[in-house]
């Protein structure tokens, strides 16, 4: 049997996470042990998110191998991204920072999926998003367009509320202000398009206990 | 790259619905797959035989995802068979094996 196309692109199964080396400034106790969530596993609606931004005169593999090199760079300035050491290669987990006024807090991505023209991540339990986001590059009519494809659910019905009340306005602003910075940093303009679908109305009542594992509230109780 | 991708559908009895995966699932596969499922409408369960299955990206899980939510809200069960022991791990990674049930062949799969 022939070895599969994409054999190297996808990360080995894992049965829960381990961050090997913490950074200084960044924390892995909401990581280290915790199992991956996928769209299926979280509470709140699903939705599939897409951002896009045109970037001319850059391959779509320039785009991406620039992205993978200086992802956290693009983030905003109240979230923190902690680069892998091995940087974005499957089976790689980074950490996170982040805050919104007094709310703290501390969670990771694993890189499931990288080649040369995306990369995707899972997100762990108790990290505010159940699900997958796909960062990607392609050219479309001879234009290369950046794009971040959310396909994600909140994990637990406290996040779901935060989602439904400015959550998802702020995690928009999030992508946003991402895709803008990666166009101005390879010298295209930050036209940033966005595109949410609902793609599940449904809440999962049986992960209601999900919450056990929140982020949010396990950063808080260990700074008290 | 020059790959050929198929989804062809085939009914077996009046409940199960059998689509073949040939070549690629990748985000372009869209609207093939979905044309696919489509025909499977009536059926209680679906199954997908990814024997014929060379290649699966990030945007391929996703799709899976979407027939998965759209096949519950059909009320249909949906099933997989015919998977190497590389895709099934990637179902377990993405843990999408806990909710598409995956059998070691077709028949079983038509069976369950």
């Amino acid at each position: 049997m022939t070895e599969p196309r994409d054999k190297n692109n996808w990360a080995a199964n894992v049965e829960r996470l381990h961050v090997e080396g913490v950074p200084d400034g960044a924390r892995s106790d909401t990581v280290e042990g915790r199992r991956l969530t996928g769209a299926l596993q979280g509470f709140g609606q699903l939705w599939q998110k897409t951002y896009q931004v045109p970037i001319p005169g850059h391959t779509p593999q320039h785009v991406v191998s620039t992205w993978k090199a200086e992802y956290g760079r693009f983030w905003p300035r109240t979230n923190r991204f902690y680069a892998p050491i091995a940087g974005i290669k499957p089976g790689e987990v980074g950490l996170i920072r982040g805050s919104s006024g007094p709310v703290r807090l501390s969670t990771g991505v694993m890189v499931v999926y990288a080649d040369e023209t995306s990369f995707t991540y899972m997100t762990p339990e108790g990290h505010p998003f159940a699900g997958w986001i796909t960062f990607s590059a392609e050219s479309v009519d001879g234009v290369t367009r950046a794009q971040a494809l959310a396909l994600i659910r909140a994990n637990d019905p406290l996040y779901e509320l935060a989602f439904m009340f400015g959550g998802n306005r702020q995690e928009d602003r999030m992508w946003q202000h991402t895709l803008a910075s990666l166009a101005e940093y390879l010298d295209a303009p930050a036209n940033v398009t966005t595109n949410r679908v609902k793609v599940d109305g449904r809440r999962q009542w049986n992960r209601f206990g999900n919450i056990r594992h929140n982020s949010v509230l396990r950063t808080m109780f260990r700074r008290a | 790259m020059d790959t050929t991708t198929a989804f062809t559908t085939r009914p077996e009895g009046s409940n199960v619905t059998v689509i073949d995966v040939v070549g690629e699932i990748t985000a372009a596969s869209e609207p093939v797959l979905m044309e696919a499922f489509a025909t499977a409408a009536r059926a209680r369960a679906v199954v997908l035989n990814f024997t014929g299955l060379d290649y699966m990206n990030s945007s391929g899980i996703g799709l899976l995802v979407t027939l998965l939510i759209r096949a519950r809200r059909n009320n249909q069960a949906l099933r997989a068979c015919g998977l190497s022991d590389h895709y099934r791990q990637i179902l377990a990674l993405t843990r999408l094996d806990e909710a598409i049930a995956i059998f070691e062949t077709e028949a079983a799969a038509i069976a369950a």
